[in-house]
């Protein structure tokens, strides 16, 4: 890969009380490129993605072990301020879920957290990120309603809008689309093929197709092991390990 | 086979009936004492009772107001120590506790609202009132003999805690977990995420909590018997005693009734009450049904 690391992730076990839901797991993310780790439900793939921002924290009965680098900071470090990791990373999770407040004020949530509180200002920072969202047309008269007034698709757009207002590094991303109707889900996608030139992308996805149309690295995760990894042409066209060529084919799912 | 199924059928009927009386129960009530109370309010003005502080049955003069002052003073204590204390512990419970505080906490609080009324009076009565009498009066550099409205709030509020709380602790766990995470991914500290999330999605819900602990304040009789003081005056202050609307009828009903137009005076009282409780509940209630369905 011509791509420094971004996230580097060293030997990460997770545990769920006697359940080991991540198994010793070591991978480097790529800078700015689309990574998507496939695998089928249940083996782990959310797990992983959460602990990239530590939400993972908030689950009741959890115990990480092992590394997970950003930008070579160890995430896990009890040192580290959690709020200024996560605020690197804007998170989209599988349905979208606007916070209850309008439309405006869900972008300027973020920023308005991280100190901006000028009104001309954050004027600003909300039509860019809207208009990067591609949600600005179809909301700019009506910035002040509930945000819980849009559709599904838009509010899942709004909420990109959101995420990159705090102006992260990185996307994680939870299954994006699978709570979208085909346009909508394609509007999502179109998005992310157009910010990975600025952004570090990791998106989960069980949606095969979708993985090769966006993915540059894929990562495969299958009962809480990482089986295989690679740019996305080794992974899909020759893959090394059997079970990920059943996974592909369709054999197992 | 038949004889199974006419068992089926009667039970179901009866079970029917029983049902409906319970709720046919409640408007009996309350025709009831509208029409007891019909004597005093066909011969007294609604205004005068309810806001004549003149209550000298014996001269026929039924004014109200001291009552209500005495109800509203001491519920209105009793809300402003219970709400914060309340929603605070619910916060708590909610969002910050895991899994082993939780488990220890929880019990002790649905003891507290299984306590009966008597006992907290009890302990008002050894507690709160030397406390109140011996330490607060004196800071305020006034008497109080410690049956008083703050004495009766105290009680009162911690009579309410438990309503309140577990309610409140009901509505924010409604929250979808994922509204908080978003606020979390954005760099949100927890009390960031509380206070402008998660309390604001779930703000009609912790109102009408408040409301159904209120409501229970409102119609708290025994331990607030046995703490206010129960002097027939419009109380001035905290250190001043109270008589609530819920004391005068349990202390009187059935002793005075040799005075004319008492026993419909307090029948009145009783009305009263219960139209402020019932509207309480009905309001609280209605949201708490309406916020379940949005959800789900």
């Amino acid at each position: 890969m011509k791509n420094r690391t971004h996230i580097s992730v060293e030997n990460l076990n997770v545990y769920y009380g006697d359940n080991q839901v991540l198994k010793n797991v070591t991978i480097a993310i790529p800078d700015k490129t689309i990574t998507a780790i496939i695998g089928p439900s249940g083996c782990g793939k959310t797990t992983l993605l959460r602990c990239f921002n530590r939400l993972i924290d908030t689950v009741d009965g959890i115990k990480v072990t092992g590394k997970v680098l950003v930008d070579g900071d160890d995430i896990f470090d009890p040192q580290q301020d959690v709020t200024a990791i996560r605020k690197k990373m804007g998170l989209l999770s599988q349905r979208p879920f606007p916070l209850p407040m309008s439309i405006y004020e869900n972008v300027a949530y973020g920023p308005r957290i991280h100190g901006t509180r000028k009104k001309n200002e954050l004027d600003v920072i909300v039509e860019k990120y809207l208009k990067m969202a591609n949600i600005w047309d179809e909301v700019k008269d009506r910035l002040h309603e509930p945000a819980s007034s849009l559709s599904i698709g838009q509010q899942q757009r709004l909420c990109l809008a959101r995420g990159l207002a705090v102006e992260p590094e990185i996307i994680l991303a939870d299954e994006p689309t699978s709570a979208l109707d085909p346009v909508s889900s394609r509007n999502i996608e179109e998005r992310f093929m157009e910010l990975k030139n600025r952004y570090t992308i990791v998106m989960v996805t069980h949606i095969l197709r979708q993985a090769k149309r966006l993915a540059d690295y894929v990562v495969f995760v299958y009962l809480g092991e990482l089986i295989e990894h690679g740019p996305s042409k080794e992974i899909f066209e020759n893959p090394k390990e059997q079970i990920t060529k059943e996974y592909i084919k369709g054999i197992i799912s | 086979m038949n004889g199974r199924r006419l068992v089926d059928n009667i039970g179901g009927k009866l079970m029917l009936v029983l049902t409906v009386l319970s709720g046919v129960l409640l408007l009996l009530m309350a025709w009831g004492l509208v029409a007891k109370s019909s004597a005093i309010l066909s011969l007294k003005p609604l205004d005068t009772l309810l806001f004549s502080g003149n209550w000298n049955p014996l001269r026929g003069e039924f004014g109200f107001f001291p009552f209500i002052a005495g109800t509203i003073w001491v519920v209105g204590v009793a809300t402003v120590i219970a709400v914060p204390v309340s929603l605070l512990t619910a916060i708590y419970l909610s969002e910050y506790a895991g899994r082993k505080i939780k488990g220890i906490v929880n019990p002790f609080i649905d003891l507290l609202a299984g306590i009966p009324s008597v006992v907290y009076g009890v302990w008002g009565v050894l507690m709160i009132v030397p406390f109140v009498k011996n330490y607060i009066a004196p800071l305020y550099g006034t008497f109080s003999s410690g049956y008083c409205v703050l004495t009766a709030g105290i009680v009162l509020a911690v009579m309410i805690f438990p309503v309140i709380i577990n309610v409140s602790v009901e509505v924010l766990n409604m929250v979808p977990r994922e509204v908080r995470e978003a606020s979390l991914s954005l760099g949100a500290t927890k009390w960031q995420t509380v206070k402008k999330v998660v309390l604001r999605r779930a703000m009609p819900g912790v109102i009408a909590a408040n409301v159904l602990g209120i409501a229970r304040a409102f119609g708290e009789t025994m331990a607030v018997l046995m703490v206010a003081g129960n002097v027939a005056m419009i109380p001035k202050s905290l250190m001043d005693p109270a008589y609530p609307l819920p004391a005068l009828i349990a202390n009187n009903y059935g002793e005075m009734l040799s005075i004319p137009l008492y026993d419909s005076a307090l029948f009145f009282a009783a009305l009263l009450l219960f139209a402020v409780v019932f509207f309480f509940n009905l309001v609280s209630r209605a949201v708490l049904v309406r916020i379940e369905k949005g959800i789900r």
